[in-house]
């Protein structure tokens, strides 16, 4: 019962860290139409920004907020050189010029901080276990990683459900000529949509960082992930983003946590304990797979052209 | 037009003679590595041709390619591993096996189209990966040794340098010609029109999916036997080969080289690989360059290598 609870949250967790991840990939898709495979590095880049300000500072919290600074301004920095000439091409283009990117980033980071990883320390109230429930603990940072994608994703909610700005993203989502053509700066918009996702990417990997060591590459494959959920979700909606995330990120832990045992059963131990996490990464995979045959424009669709 | 495609054919002519006459070069220079270099470019360039016929002829933008270096190579590693070594058993395997994943995946995958189309290509190749992952009798994610060379009964002799370079060049040459003749064919044609016009071809009364499906499983069993190659080439087969940045090199060579040219995957698998190669003499971060470099080649030379080629020729 500990177990299955504590597992649940990590589900949770992991989940709503997809969700930083996947909002911006999914609004920079749904708007600008562009196939973003370089969101990961920004996702990395994050990581060593908070890495790096949070060593330079002493101090939590300010080398957080720096780092979450740096990367929007990465990020509108990368779209305002490149990225912007690229809208309106090929995805092809867009994913052949976004891949020279995660080249690109991948050895800048070997070149600056050096290939070995990075260890982003908690300061010591984070480290402290929370009693959640009577004889439940868990730690206290996975749990604030958990109120601060909750409150990001609120926030987020809030923003594009109302206010103008998030009208405006919306009616980018669903026309992009139209709302191009009612007069609205789309160039600002975009680079501005842009900043947003890059900034999300960045806050999901400097919260990871901690929990995992940061290195060259961790972006990569967390970066599929998020493909596959804002293919689920469908493309462009904030919405099936979330659910998505969280369902995904379920998936993921609870496969990893409940599978070996339960393979342990039909096989032997050692064949169980490296088939049981393939098998779980191949779930979620599956699952897109089926939801892509059986809804092609994924769950909750951002719009009907 | 007729400036173009002299250029063009110029071009593949030089290059088909210069991967001809190669060992002689290595041999004469004594420069070995040469020639592991370019067998490693020739056994890519087979796949990059495989992924342009799906690509560049059918339109079908494949992100999940490198599945079949895995399957074909995984095919004749494990086949070794449980002590079949004879050839004539693995690579028609190795085949088999890669046409069959190719089978279900475009079964399932053609039925969407565009962004989705890409992604769930990748995401069979990413369960390729993770099955090959799990598979921890033949070293998981550490991948497997293949400690004896596919065996033809003395028909040739694959550890030998030369032999297995010009067996490779002759899948290469072999894959491009039926590629050739496949896209010079009425079923060529029909896939080439499905490209341009779906409705219309429809409309017409040729059922879209099944030609295109019957091209995926050509260019996939295509891709299984350059697996099978590197596999034999490599003495090595990892869960790594079919990771997704893989897929993405493939993608990059037939851009690079030109979509939907006949001899550009090849043109790009030379010019990516050697570059890398080069770059990487200069300096540990390639990357650095080649990241850009793609960047920029992207931005402003639409067409690739040859399509590049053929706008210079025609002034």
């Amino acid at each position: 019962m500990l177990l299955v609870v504590e597992q649940f949250l990590n589900g949770l967790q992991f989940g709503l860290l997809l969700f930083l991840l996947a909002a911006g990939l999914t609004l920079v898709f749904g708007i600008m139409d562009f196939v973003n495979l370089a969101h990961g590095s920004l996702y990395m880049m994050g990581a060593y920004f908070a890495a790096t300000f949070v060593a330079w500072t002493g101090n939590f919290i300010v080398g957080a907020i720096l780092a979450l600074g740096a990367t929007l301004l990465l990020g509108i920095v990368l779209e305002f050189v490149a990225l912007r000439h690229l809208y309106g091409r090929d995805h092809l283009d867009h994913v052949l010029a976004t891949f020279g990117l995660i080249l690109f980033f991948n050895d800048a980071v070997r070149l600056i901080w050096g290939p070995a990883g990075l260890a982003l320390p908690l300061p010591g109230w984070l480290t402290v276990p929370i009693q959640i429930m009577p004889g439940v603990y868990y730690p206290a940072y996975r749990l604030a990683i958990i109120i601060v994608a909750l409150a990001v994703a609120l926030m987020l909610y809030l923003v594009v459900m109302r206010t103008r700005v998030g009208m405006l993203i919306r009616a980018g989502a669903s026309n992009r000529e139209m709302i191009g053509a009612l007069g609205i700066n789309i160039n600002l918009l975009f680079t501005l949509v842009f900043g947003l996702g890059a900034a999300l990417a960045g806050l999901a990997g400097l919260m990871q960082a901690p929990i995992l060591t940061v290195q060259i590459g961790m972006g990569e494959n967390i970066l599929i992930l998020a493909f596959v959920i804002i293919v689920i979700g469908g493309i462009g909606s904030i919405r099936g983003a979330f659910l998505a995330a969280i369902f995904v990120g379920m998936i993921d832990t609870l496969g990893r946590a409940f599978l070996p045992d339960l393979l342990r059963q039909m096989l032997s131990s050692s064949a169980a304990s490296t088939a049981a996490p393939a098998l779980s990464s191949m779930l979620i995979y599956l699952v897109m797979a089926i939801v892509l045959v059986v809804r092609p424009e994924g769950l909750f669709p951002a719009s009907r052209r | 037009m007729t400036a173009s495609l002299n250029a063009r054919a110029a071009v593949a002519v030089l290059v088909a003679l210069g991967l001809l006459l190669l060992p002689l070069y290595s041999s004469a220079s004594g420069n070995i590595f040469l020639l592991t270099l370019f067998t490693r470019i020739v056994i890519l360039a087979l796949a990059a041709v495989s992924l342009n016929l799906i690509m560049g002829y059918g339109g079908m933008m494949s992100f999940g390619h490198a599945a079949y270096l895995g399957i074909g190579g995984y095919a004749v590693g494990i086949l070794a591993h449980e002590g079949i070594g004879s050839g004539f058993i693995q690579w028609p395997v190795a085949l088999i096996a890669s046409a069959l994943f190719a089978l279900a995946v475009g079964a399932l995958s053609l039925r969407t189209r565009g962004v989705y189309f890409i992604m769930i290509t990748l995401a069979f190749a990413q369960m390729a990966y993770y099955i090959a992952s799990g598979l921890a009798r033949y070293g998981g994610d550490d991948g497997l040794t293949v400690y004896k060379r596919s065996d033809f009964a003395g028909l040739i002799n694959l550890s030998s340098r030369v032999q297995i370079y010009y067996l490779c060049l002759a899948c290469l040459f072999g894959g491009i010609y039926l590629v050739w003749r496949i896209i010079n064919s009425r079923f060529g044609l029909v896939v080439q029109g499905l490209r341009s016009n779906e409705q219309r071809m429809q409309a017409i009364g040729f059922p879209a999916n099944r030609y295109r499906l019957v091209c995926f499983v050509i260019a996939g069993t295509m891709c299984g036997l350059a697996g099978a190659l590197l596999a034999n080439n490599t003495d090595f087969v990892s869960p790594a080969a079919m990771y997704w940045t893989r897929s993405g090199d493939l993608m990059v060579m037939v851009i690079l080289g030109g979509m939907g040219s006949m001899f550009g995957p090849v043109v790009g698998a030379i010019v990516f690989l050697v570059l890398e190669e080069l770059l990487s003499q200069v300096t540990e971060y390639w990357a650095l360059i080649m990241g850009p470099l793609l960047l920029v080649i992207v931005l402003f030379g639409r067409g690739g290598i040859m399509g590049l080629l053929g706008r210079f020729s025609r002034g």
